[in-house]
């Protein structure tokens, strides 16, 4: 049984690693997403194919592959040394934040051009009209697919594994591989299993929050 | 000096002409209601007047300040940002569908304008919103939201969402278009009581009653032109145009 209690206690280990990226990851690239889409909705031509190219990349290429090239790729072409951690948190917040671009991006485009009229016959700015009209009305609408994305990203931390950082499969993996077990797996599962549970709890609060006015 | 002076406007969607070189003035306390067949013109023109669609000749004061211009040969003249901004603050407008902010109060629609663009204290545009929804009779609904209430209602929210901004003059883009028959009157009832106060109004309307009732001059457009500009007894009565007559009969 303490072997049982040892193994749980050396995935819980991997699992803080897991959880710091996970909490970096949603902390900045839902920030990054709203910035642009913000500036793909601009007027601004440049702007609006710049942000575009950056979606096309982080969108039309594996995770993992963005992974390899941060981690081995900047060393070796810009002589830029990032630990796992950073070149980690780096792939995931860009990443991440390219599908937060075109989800919230789909979300502000959704908003009926009466709401800008309305807004701008009351004297309000552009980006008053953003802040105050537009985006709190954009909340509601992005809420399930954003709240795809966050449970998505619980299972895609696992391929930090490829760069040998330590987290909760890998550690998981390490016993599998040391005791002939496969315990770690189902309770590596069971943990991945408590976080979307959790996770999803959030989101559906969320969005009864957001539906009072629907 | 007029609320509004409006010369020679013309606007084009593509290879429709809208608006054909409409001119119209609006003095100060009139009540103008524009009438005549979908696809005359009408909520362009108003649309026009307030900015919200960009015209492509003519001129536009408001209280005469100029806020849109161009000259001989066509080209906008750039008027001062402030200017416009100003000459167009003077309006409000209240669109057929309403358009309130659904995500906020009946009170949050009508402080917000107050305290985001005008920097009121929020206490002072509470209290002046408070007014103003007792004035369109919907106080007790000040903590509904927009779902939560009739289209009637909604309009008058919207009514007083606008007031809430002290226009000179109002603008109703169809005001009871979108609404059931039995909550027209509800909201042609606040119009009234804003004729009654002698508010500049330039009304967009299918109610030929109201517009009978409550206007001092009827404008009556056809295929992007004003075909006859007079008051309500005359156009109603004794229209010049054989077709204004048929529009009224076929409507009446």
């Amino acid at each position: 049984m303490s072997g049982t209690l040892g193994m749980i206690w050396y995935i819980i280990k991997g699992s803080i690693n897991t959880l710091e990226l996970y909490g970096i990851t949603i902390v900045l690239s839902i920030p990054l997403g709203v910035l642009g889409a913000l500036g793909k909705v601009s007027k601004s031509k440049l702007l609006s194919s710049v942000i575009g190219f950056y979606t096309w990349i982080f969108r039309g290429t594996p995770l993992l592959l963005q992974l390899f090239f941060i981690y081995f790729g900047l060393p070796h072409f810009l002589g830029i040394n990032l630990d796992k951690f950073e070149a980690a948190s780096i792939t995931f917040v860009l990443n991440y934040g390219a599908y937060f671009t075109e989800i919230f991006r789909g979300g502000i485009i959704s908003i009926d051009k009466g709401q800008y009229e309305a807004a701008k016959v009351l004297g309000m700015t552009y980006s008053q009209t953003m802040r105050r009209i537009i985006l709190p009305q954009t909340i509601r609408r992005v809420l399930p697919a954003t709240s795809n994305e966050a449970i998505t990203l619980v299972k895609d931390t696992a391929l930090v594994a490829a760069i040998s950082m330590d987290d909760l499969l890998r550690n998981a993996n390490q016993i599998v591989a040391r005791e002939y077990t496969i315990i770690p797996f189902v309770i590596a599962g069971v943990i991945y299993l408590l976080l979307t549970s959790v996770i999803v709890w959030i989101f559906n609060k969320l969005e009864q929050k957001y539906s009072i006015y629907e | 000096m007029n609320m509004i002076q409006a010369t020679n406007i013309s606007k084009r969607f593509g290879n429709l002409e809208v608006l054909k070189n409409v001119s119209l003035s609006v003095a100060k306390g009139e009540v103008i209601s524009i009438i005549g067949p979908s696809g005359s013109g009408k909520s362009t023109l108003l649309r026009c007047l307030i900015l919200l669609e960009k015209c492509d000749g003519g001129r536009i004061e408001i209280e005469g300040i100029p806020i849109e211009a161009f000259d001989e040969t066509g080209r906008r003249i750039p008027l001062p940002h402030k200017d416009v901004k100003d000459g167009v603050r003077k309006m409000g407008m209240v669109f057929q569908n309403f358009h309130l902010f659904p995500h906020k109060t009946v009170l949050e629609n009508v402080i917000e304008a107050p305290i985001i663009v005008n920097k009121i204290p929020r206490e002072e545009a509470i209290k002046e919103a408070e007014e103003l929804l007792s004035k369109v009779g919907l106080l007790d609904k000040k903590d509904a939201y927009p779902s939560q209430i009739s289209g009637g209602q909604k309009q008058r929210v919207a009514i007083a969402r606008a007031l809430a901004m002290k226009p000179d003059i109002m603008l109703f883009d169809e005001p009871t278009s979108a609404l059931d028959p039995e909550l027209v009157g509800e909201v042609l009832g606040v119009i009234k009581k804003l004729a009654s106060e002698h508010m500049t109004m330039l009304v967009v309307t299918h109610e030929m009653g109201f517009a009978k009732e409550v206007s001092d001059r009827v404008v009556f457009m056809d295929q992007g032109e004003i075909i006859e500009d007079a008051p309500p007894e005359k156009l109603f009565n004794n229209p010049d145009h054989p077709r204004i007559k048929a529009f009224l009969e076929k409507i009446l």
